[in-house]
């Protein structure tokens, strides 16, 4: 984020622009992933990834190489969309259909079903849960990079994950919610069989 | 661990039947430091079925929970966003 004193700092050369926009540049799929658990809907979500790429360039004379960028671009973009959903995007109203259109079309007839349940079971968890959860169990940040994100305490984001894989373990298993007809414990039973396979996978 | 966490995963009241069973006995010739240990044996054998059971069920949200971000992660950058930055990167050094 820019700083009073971003006029004191020399002015960067291009060299440095080019570093950091390589980074950026690789960030860029994080931040489109990002954005799509904040707020579902893909075409929404890249409207977002990009504002937030923007905004990173900007702001890139405040960024410090060699620290974590992957962080400060997701907390711009984090930024971005809780002020832009105040005009907006309301999750609520969204999760629903936004469900339905996120459905990634992958080779195994089956794992579709497991990764719709997923997202409407994600979508059932207060937000500051599912975006802890997210940060932490498919982002790859650390408990304390996740704190600095979400600007919370470090022990504030270990209880909301823990929290959040407790209430999703209880939706998935215990039929929360239930679609199409189709008994929630289907989801649990699809969610294993993939995990077992993609663990063979790998 | 395994009888302390008896607590978080005890359902149903199958384990709190197994307690009335133990105080309704009549007292045998075994200590009763031998109930104690044959019941925690019993009770630390389902908790740590039920303790795997939780946590195979929770690394398979997680697998699944991976699965779904990197499944975006993998999709192939539209073109907007680096016409964008390539244009932005102009106009700054243009002003630059």
């Amino acid at each position: 984020m820019p700083g009073p004193d971003d006029a004191l700092k020399p002015p960067r050369s291009a060299a440095d622009d080019e570093a950091f926009k390589r980074e950026l540049v690789q960030l860029i799929p994080h931040l489109r992933a990002f954005a799509r658990t904040l707020c579902g809907e893909p075409a929404a979500a890249d409207d977002l990834a990009q504002d937030a790429m923007m905004k990173a360039w900007d702001a890139r004379n405040s960024f410090q190489m060699g620290t974590n960028m992957k962080a400060w671009t997701f907390m711009i973009l984090r930024n971005q969309f809780y002020s832009e959903k105040r005009r907006s995007w309301r999750q609520s109203q969204l999760d629903q259909e936004a469900a339905e259109r996120t459905l990634v079309a992958v080779d195994d007839p089956e794992a579709p079903v497991a990764l719709d349940e997923l997202r409407q079971g994600l979508s059932m968890l207060p937000a500051e849960q599912r975006e802890a959860l997210i940060l932490v169990g498919a982002g790859g940040f650390a408990y304390e990079e996740a704190a600095e994100i979400c600007n919370c305490a470090v022990g504030t984001v270990k209880s909301r994950v823990s929290r959040a894989r407790r209430a999703l373990h209880a939706i998935l298993e215990g039929g929360a919610y239930d679609r199409d007809g189709r008994s929630a414990g289907d989801a649990m039973r699809s969610i294993l069989a993939d995990a077992e396979r993609l663990s063979t996978l790998r | 661990m395994g009888v302390r966490a008896d607590g978080n995963f005890a359902e149903g009241g199958a384990l709190s039947g197994d307690e009335e069973q133990s105080r309704g006995r009549v007292p045998r010739e075994r200590g009763p430091e031998d109930m104690i240990e044959q019941r925690s044996i019993d009770e630390r054998r389902k908790t740590s079925a039920a303790l795997d059971e939780a946590r195979l069920r929770q690394q398979a949200i997680g697998v699944r929970l991976r699965q779904m971000f990197d499944e975006v992660v993998n999709e192939q950058i539209p073109d907007e966003f680096l016409d964008i930055l390539r244009r932005a990167d102009k106009r700054s050094s243009e002003n630059g």
